[in-house]
């Protein structure tokens, strides 16, 4: 039980990192490794405004993500596009953006490294425990499973409900049938990789409040919502979410009964079947 | 076999004879770069034998290395050291078999993203063993000198270049250039990608494995963060593409700058490897998408044409 509950909060802050990641895969179709980096800065938002101002994380958030939304847009229009427009095929884009998302990635690690050291860093922020069902938990995690739960429930409303979300929805479907609709296609690409890249950020800020994060640890997140995203499939949300709680009552399960450092191996089980079943992903449907 | 085949085979061998003899001149920090250069042509070539003709990007250089230098690190005790290179190249090429099946079927993407962390998925588990066991790192004690490695790495790398030499016109060379211009042209035609793509990329598996067992006498001391090391991965990538992967010299014709570069860089500023590291994919990238084998050649093109006009 009581794993199922740490796995279930770990899981929904799993779930919106891999929205992010998702926006900017399954919507703007840009494979971005440097998600993981993206997520880490955030966490560096967070604690810089935590130990400098005193400032909650939740209300960093409110930073951090606009802030994320416009480096990640300038990232798309300045580095990004004219790979789009270069590629003659999906292939040959797919290779480009993750060698450059490759090398963003490692720029970015060495610019954090070069601003804030090496080192790990964690603070302390709402450590006092909850009571819920006869076990105990940090109200950071809860805490931080609410912020994830409405940051995604409000990401979803705006996806499903609103014209602009539908735009995306469309890119996200075929890009070359949403153009003969009227959708500026470049544009909406552009928002949809910058509000991945907020999403992310904000899930960073949520993290770290209960994860000691260091500069290089990035990229251990991205793979983690890379596997997110490839299980649930590719551009879909609610599989996503899905995916993600599987495998953060995966790892917690993992972590507690067996050893704490085999949590990646977990993740790769939990991949290699999806791999080897279904490929499509949980609710995908073969593409033919 | 014509003309042209045997002059650059010819120029191959001699280039290897001059290579071989780095040692009887130099000093022993020149040979330890020597060491550095050779260990990172037999990896960059033999990754760009899979990944150049495929497209698909393998990050597995540093698993099957760890796996490599495990080997020697754990078989040494009970066997001896000339056993342990074919157990490697064998476990290498097993492991890349396995990966290979999980992920060759599918787009590149999610070869990437299964390649790029299994060395550290490997280091885990490694870890964990030992945390179990209650062992903690292994010695290798040998009376292997850094000649005798740099010797081997050189038989080794000549070994890599023959071998790409004869798949390039064997059936199996054959089938992957057809299956790198277009998988669909491939599979009509009768190939069966999978298995093809599957084979070829055991041959980096094998490579890098026997890499990693050669180099642990080196080492002294083996640890999983040692032994598995990602940036490995990232830096045989890089040098494959900076060299160009459309040619079996290319690579390393990337790995020697790329190596004195980076020997400079990590003498000075030991800090900012990692911003190196990115910007060299975006030079990569954006400037020399063929490696400087396409530099080369479009250069080689134009006096050509030059020469034609005049």
């Amino acid at each position: 039980m009581d794993i199922i509950f740490t796995g279930l909060l770990l899981g929904g802050t799993y779930a919106l990192i891999a929205l992010g990641l998702n926006l900017q895969y399954g919507m703007a179709r840009i494979m971005n490794l440097a998600n993981g980096e993206t997520l880490v800065a955030g966490g560096f938002g967070a604690y810089w405004f935590w130990t400098g101002a005193q400032l909650s994380p939740l209300l960093t958030v409110f930073v951090v993500a606009p802030l994320a939304f416009a480096v990640n847009w300038l990232i798309y229009v300045v580095i990004l596009r004219p790979l789009v427009k270069r590629a003659k095929s999906r292939g040959q884009l797919e290779v480009d953006t993750i060698l450059t998302t490759f090398g963003l990635s490692f720029m970015a690690v060495g610019i954090m490294i070069a601003l804030f050291g090496g080192d790990y860093f964690s603070y302390s922020y709402l450590a006092t425990p909850v009571r819920f069902i006869g076990e105990t938990y940090g109200l950071n995690r809860v805490v931080a499973f609410a912020s994830a739960v409405l940051i995604g429930g409000a990401l979803w409303l705006w996806l499903y409900r609103s014209k602009a979300g539908m735009a995306v929805r469309a890119i996200a479907v075929s890009p070359e049938s949403a153009r003969l609709v009227g959708i500026n296609v470049p544009r909406i690409s552009a928002m949809a990789f910058a509000l991945g890249g907020a999403v992310t950020a904000a899930g960073g800020a949520l993290v770290s409040t209960f994860l000691t994060l260091d500069a290089s640890t990035g990229v251990m997140f991205t793979l983690k919502a890379l596997i997110i995203v490839i299980m649930g499939g590719v551009g879909d949300i609610r599989g996503t979410v899905v995916a993600a709680v599987l495998l953060g009552i995966l790892e917690t399960f993992v972590a507690t009964l067996i050893d704490p450092g085999l949590t990646l191996a977990a993740a790769y089980l939990l991949f290699v079947v999806i791999l080897l079943v279904r490929p499509q992903g949980l609710f995908g449907r073969s593409q033919t | 076999m014509k003309g042209m085949d045997t002059k650059s085979l010819g120029l191959a061998g001699l280039v290897l004879l001059v290579a071989a003899g780095l040692p009887l001149v130099s000093d022993a920090y020149l040979l330890s770069i020597g060491v550095t250069i050779a260990m990172y042509t037999c990896l960059a070539t033999s990754w760009a034998l899979f990944s150049g003709p495929t497209h698909y990007i393998s990050l597995a250089t540093a698993a099957f290395f760890g796996i490599g230098t495990y080997t020697t690190g754990i078989g040494i005790e009970h066997l001896p050291y000339w056993m342990l290179l074919p157990i490697a190249g064998v476990l290498g090429a097993v492991v890349a078999a396995l990966v290979g099946v999980a992920t060759l079927r599918l787009s590149g993407v999610y070869f990437v993203i299964f390649t790029l962390g299994l060395a550290e998925l490997i280091r885990q588990i490694i870890t964990w063993g030992q945390n179990v066991s209650g062992a903690k790192g292994i010695y290798v004690l040998t009376s292997i000198t850094e000649e005798h490695i740099y010797w081997q790495l050189l038989g080794l790398a000549a070994l890599v270049f023959l071998g790409g030499f004869l798949i390039w016109r064997s059936r199996l060379g054959f089938a992957v250039r057809i299956l790198g211009d277009d998988e669909d042209v491939a599979r009509h035609a009768g190939i069966h990608t999978a298995r093809v793509k599957v084979l070829l990329f055991m041959i980096p598996g094998a490579v890098a494995a026997i890499t990693g067992a050669m180099l642990a006498p080196r080492y002294v001391y083996v640890e999983p963060s040692i032994a598995f090391t990602p940036m490995l991965s990232f830096q045989v990538v890089i040098m494959a593409l900076l060299g160009g992967t459309g040619r079996l010299w290319g690579p390393v014709v990337g790995v020697i700058p790329f190596t004195l570069l980076w020997e400079a860089i990590s003498g000075t500023f030991p800090n900012q490897t990692t911003l190196l590291l990115g910007l060299s994919f975006l030079v990569i990238v954006y400037l020399l998408p063929r490696g400087f084998v396409g530099l080369i050649e479009g250069g080689r093109a134009r006096m050509r044409a030059g020469g034609a006009m005049a």
